[in-house]
């Protein structure tokens, strides 16, 4: 079965989106979407410097994505502006990682494949790290799950309660790197934030407790892999940018929903006092 | 520091020796000491930007000693209710979810606490749905889920009217009277926080008196801070005070000697605290 490519980027697909899902929401309900896009983007400079060390890729992505996001945790303790300090360093990163990518003379590297994935050639060794790397990282929320709530809507709280908040932004930091690591074969640098942002905004409005958005955003993860595969099949189009403009749809599709909803409780609500 | 008579020998909840922390470059509080027993309620009290949240923070251990010391007592479980908390829009949150927060909690243990913090019913609501005087009721109730030795609630009437503000403290003193345990608050309020406190602090980075609200409220370092402005507010503090407590009479006119007194009694707890 797992020599069929559809087969293994199906499963590479599912692997990642089930993971970036509940990460996504912890990463949106932080207020730190651009701090993913920081990691992902030094995911480019993981690449260039796995291949000048000739490691593999996903040592070199893990290592550089985990310097980046402990970087970024330690500077915003300091008093910068985060979207400034972001925005600096996540555009250095990918401009850096594709500069050294062109001093490598020795090796001819297709820089599509690493800037927005390349699912249809994922190998089985590809495949056992995506999903070893999905189940660490889904075990490891689901271990500092409450904590990381908690420190989630106040670090006091988490504080007062004698949890650290401080560990439970490394472990956010350690499950960000991982997740960047294991995606970037899938759908690349440039869209893995994507992956975990759209699905988590796209089940907001569908959830009631935390628990649920995680859940949802999980499947619609899912959904939006699985549909991008299919869609680039039919049309013939690139598969990691088709799987994002696919959850860009559910997104749009969930929010025209809830402005409905809205609308029509409000109205309602109005004919019953009127 | 005065202490209340029959506490000296009871190991205090926390205790802070010669505190002083800094915020960025600027030092927000310096030399501060402070103790906290059980079933007391200790209000701190000081203009804007004094430190007062700051020293919450300290004692919570968010905020980290430059120098001095911090105790708590051993094993010391805090109930926190923190100024404001600002739930995100993105991140859904019923009541009842949140009280399970960080410990999983039984649905009857929240419907009491609930029930405790006078927001029984609300289980189901939304975080986002609820109104100042509910939400400030479900941090209460989600704080006292920890069956707490200290409760620490800092300006936690921001944004209730007075009658709001006036209950809310009525059912502090009523918790405290029921769990035995020590509470630890900071207001702007002035004249409704006294009523219910059995100490005051007044905090301007540094401790510039304490003692009964009376004896603070007539200290000329708070008049400085505050003008003489509140002595209107004491007066219908005072006549709220008796009107509720009979013991509110015995202390009266002369907590201003007893505390001197009191501090000149005291010298074993001091060397202690030295040492």
């Amino acid at each position: 079965m797992l020599d069929d490519f559809l087969v293994r980027a199906a499963l590479a697909g599912l692997g990642v989106a089930l993971a970036a899902g509940p990460l996504g929401c912890l990463v949106v309900w932080r207020r730190m979407a651009y701090f993913g896009d920081a990691t992902a983007h030094a995911a480019m400079l993981g690449v260039a410097l796995a291949l000048a060390f000739d490691v593999s890729i996903f040592a070199g992505v893990l290592v550089v994505s985990m310097l980046m996001a402990t970087l970024v945790s330690t500077l915003s303790g300091r008093g910068f502006a985060m979207d400034t300090l972001l925005g600096v360093l996540a555009h250095s990163a990918i401009a850096f990682g594709l500069v050294a990518v062109s001093f490598l003379s020795g090796v001819r590297i297709d820089l599509m494949a690493y800037l927005f994935g390349d699912i249809l050639a994922v190998s089985k060794g590809d495949l056992a790290i995506i999903w070893g790397g999905a189940v660490l990282v889904l075990a490891l929320l689901a271990w500092r799950w409450q904590a990381l709530l908690t420190a989630t809507l106040n670090p006091d709280l988490a504080q007062a309660s004698g949890l650290d908040p401080r560990r439970e932004q490394l472990v956010l930091t350690v499950a960000l790197a991982l997740v960047v690591a294991v995606a970037i074969k899938v759908v690349g640098s440039l869209l893995i934030a994507a992956l975990m942002i759209i699905p988590a905004a796209t089940a907001r409005p569908l959830a009631r407790t935390p628990e649920g958005m995680a859940l949802t955003a999980a499947g619609i993860g899912a959904l939006s892999a699985l549909g991008g595969l299919q869609g680039s099949l039919w049309f013939d189009t690139p598969t990691g940018p088709s799987m994002v403009c696919i959850a860009a749809l559910l997104f749009l599709v969930t929010l025209l929903l809830d402005g409905l909803r809205r609308g029509l409780a409000q109205r309602r609500s109005g004919r019953a006092s009127g | 520091m005065p202490q209340l008579p029959g506490r000296r020998c009871v190991s205090p909840l926390v205790s802070l020796t010669g505190a002083s922390a800094s915020l960025g470059t600027q030092e927000v509080l310096s030399g501060v000491d402070l103790r906290i027993d059980r079933g007391e309620i200790v209000t701190i009290v000081g203009p804007n930007g004094s430190g007062k949240s700051t020293l919450m923070r300290v004692i919570i251990g968010a905020v980290p000693l430059r120098q001095g010391r911090l105790e708590h007592a051993p094993g010391l479980r805090i109930g926190y209710v923190p100024q404001k908390l600002h739930i995100d829009p993105t991140l859904p949150m019923t009541v009842r979810r949140f009280l399970s927060l960080p410990r999983r909690v039984s649905d009857a243990a929240a419907t009491e606490a609930l029930t405790h913090a006078g927001g029984a019913g609300l289980a189901g609501r939304q975080m986002s749905d609820l109104s100042g005087g509910q939400f400030q009721r479900v941090l209460l109730a989600r704080a006292l889920l920890n069956r707490p030795d200290l409760l620490i609630l800092d300006e936690a009437t921001q944004g209730l009217d007075q009658p709001g503000s006036a209950a809310f403290y009525r059912l502090i003193e009523q918790l405290r009277t029921e769990l035995g345990c020590g509470v630890l608050m900071v207001s702007h309020e002035l004249h409704v926080v006294m009523a219910a406190s059995d100490r005051v602090i007044c905090l301007n980075h540094h401790v510039c008196c304490e003692g009964a609200p009376e004896h603070v409220a007539s200290a000329p370092e708070y008049r400085a801070l505050f003008g003489t402005g509140t002595q209107g507010a004491l007066a219908l503090y005072r006549h709220q005070h008796d009107h509720h407590h009979d013991e509110g009479c015995s202390h009266g006119d002369h907590d201003h000697a007893h505390d001197h007194d009191h501090d000149a009694e005291a010298p074993t707890t001091h060397s202690h605290e030295a040492r």
